[in-house]
């Protein structure tokens, strides 16, 4: 199974996006979470029943039966239904049920997925459910497959803040305008964008290499714009680097 | 390449918190008709956007602006490119209109499972005649293994009391486990309809098998009178879930169509639903009846009254599925 399977959609407006894939260990957790919620609904059922009067206990347990049976069978449907493909469960672990297209959720689609439990959930544990979302490329269960749905991790991400990667910090570089203004004209795109790369990715890199990394780059800017020795002296090759990315992307200098 | 990536970002960034908030106003009033204006509103937002995610997907460098301009995109485009219409579901008119429309629709798939019930029931029947020994086998309950002859001196002695006091819950376990047999009769449809012809041919095989050991036990009457009432009903109910499997494996094989897995899936759904919603509807009735009617044997009940009862039912079920929903024929 690919661990970063993905959902990819191309726009008549020629815009291809990728939605991520619910893995099987995150929509088993979103699952259990649902089952819970099925019981404490009986636990609230049994509870009720217990109010009947005894002479009226085959109607309370009948009604019980039917009324735990019609909530089991309905509460996920009803919840993906009314929240746009996701339950308690997937809500909690951002899940969410979408059209395999790309599109809304038709009401037809929420109905078979949902009664197709009984097939996934064959013969214990979603066996046959896991084996197919295994096997299947877009992680689909029985359910999923016949209903045309894939479930996406619904993982809402905050609008990148630039202020935080390039830092607030005050830059020397920038005090030599004339200079500056060379940097933004000689340093061409792709090195530009390296060095945003480097700043971003800064996380990601083992210290030995980022540390050759910003030299590197370092080196490679001030050799494009010599500055005066003492406005760079004593600056890291690292903020450096930082220094000319946010003179090359800032828009006013 | 976006040189001045701030500067874009801080230009565009005013139409994705407006997308977002639109976006997040749908989620919370599922259905809101949305005003002419807002529409384009929405349409212009998600337009900005998709240019934007076009833009910087140029862009390797920045994952984590792409990865947000893509979730945004990606809600958007449900909104914008749905196009199947939205229809109100109006309870009579399903029932009276869309429900016995479908069934005749998709006709053929309901004899190809009548077909194999009535092949299982021939099996049943030849089995049982052949090797009188594997009524044991062949009937999973305990109170048909006795001798038609037991049966009903049992019955006839009991008048019904062996269910007083339980009669609601019996009837409730009834829907319950007959809705749960025709939900694994339409679903097995996805194992290409394997399982959901073993299931048919299996329900008829009990049913040819009992029938034949109370015809040849002398009991016609009796069996009738104990199975019309709420077979006349759980029995069709049990084939149209049938159909509903053998629609699913149809559009899975494929046969004869030269549209893709997926379409012809999507192309089936509705008909699906509205087949397993009936067969569940016909089950609360048949869980009724078997219950509170069914169980009731002479001289409670006179064997005459619970036929005429089934046939009734079956007449009435007949001419439902047949003749509702048709367009009234008008006069030249």
């Amino acid at each position: 199974m690919n661990g970063d399977a993905s959902l990819d959609i191309r726009t008549p407006e020629g815009i291809s996006f990728s939605v991520p894939l619910a893995g099987p260990v995150s929509r088993l957790l979103a699952l259990t979470l649902d089952f819970l919620v099925i019981l404490a609904a009986q636990q609230a059922v049994t509870r009720l029943i217990g109010a009947f009067p005894k002479a009226a206990a085959d109607v309370g347990d009948a009604f019980g039966i039917l009324l735990l049976f019609v909530f089991a069978s309905a509460y996920p449907m009803a919840s993906e239904w009314f929240w746009r493909g996701q339950t308690i469960g997937k809500r909690l672990f951002r899940l969410r049920v979408i059209d395999a297209t790309g599109l809304r959720l038709e009401p037809s689609q929420v109905i078979i997925r949902n009664l197709l439990r009984y097939v996934d959930g064959l013969p214990i544990c979603y066996l046959v459910g896991s084996v197919t979302s295994l096997l299947n490329r877009r992680l689909q269960r029985l359910g999923d497959l016949a209903a045309g749905t894939v479930v996406v991790r619904s993982v809402q991400l905050k609008q990148p803040d630039l202020d935080q990667l390039l830092g607030a910090r005050y830059n020397s570089l920038l005090e030599q305008r004339h200079l500056a203004a060379r940097l933004r004209q000689r340093v061409p795109p792709e090195i530009a964008s390296i060095g945003l790369d480097a700043l971003i990715r800064r996380g990601q890199l083992e210290p030995g290499p980022r540390v050759e990394l910003y030299r590197d780059l370092a080196r490679y800017f001030k050799k494009l714009v010599e500055y005066p020795p003492e406005v760079i002296e004593q600056m890291a090759d690292e903020q450096y680097v930082r220094n000319v990315v946010e003179i090359l992307f800032r828009a006013s200098l | 390449m976006i040189v001045d990536l701030v500067r874009f970002v801080e230009t565009e960034r005013p139409h994705w918190t407006a997308l977002e908030q639109f976006l997040k106003r749908l989620d919370e009033s599922p259905g809101m008709p949305l005003p002419i204006e807002e529409a384009q509103r929405l349409h212009y937002l998600y337009q900005r956007s998709s240019s934007a995610l076009g833009r910087v997907g140029a862009m390797a460098s920045e994952p984590e602006l792409r990865g947000y301009l893509e979730w945004l995109v990606s809600r958007a485009y449900a909104e914008i490119h749905e196009s199947r219409g939205k229809k109100r579901f109006k309870l009579w008119q399903w029932l009276t209109v869309t429900l016995p429309q479908t069934f005749r629709r998709r006709f053929r798939a309901f004899a190809m499972s009548t077909l194999l019930t009535l092949g299982g029931a021939l099996f049943g029947v030849l089995a049982l005649a052949i090797d009188p020994d594997a009524k044991s086998v062949l009937m999973p309950f305990d109170h048909l293994h006795m001798t038609p002859k037991e049966r009903v001196a049992l019955e006839q002695k009991d008048r019904g009391k062996r269910l007083e006091g339980h009669k609601a819950t019996f009837s409730a376990e009834l829907m319950q486990n007959n809705t749960r047999v025709s939900i694994m009769a339409m679903g097995l449809g996805m194992s290409f309809g394997v399982g959901t012809v073993v299931l048919l041919f299996y329900n008829g095989v009990i049913l040819g098998a009992v029938a034949f050991d109370y015809v040849t036990g002398g009991e016609t009457v009796f069996l009738l009178g104990w199975l019309l009432p709420h077979g006349v009903i759980e029995i069709p109910a049990i084939l149209i879930a049938g159909q509903a499997g053998l629609l699913i494996a149809h559009a899975l094989i494929g046969w004869g169509s030269r549209k893709t897995r997926r379409e012809r899936l999507r192309e089936i759904g509705p008909d699906v639903v509205t087949l397993t919603g009936a067969a569940a509807l016909f089950l609360v009735w048949a869980g009724i009846v078997e219950a509170f009617f069914s169980q009731y044997h002479e001289p409670v009940v006179p064997y005459g009254v619970k036929i005429s009862f089934g046939l009734v039912e079956l007449a009435a079920l007949t001419f439902y599925l047949s003749s509702s929903g048709r367009k009234p024929v008008t006069a030249k």
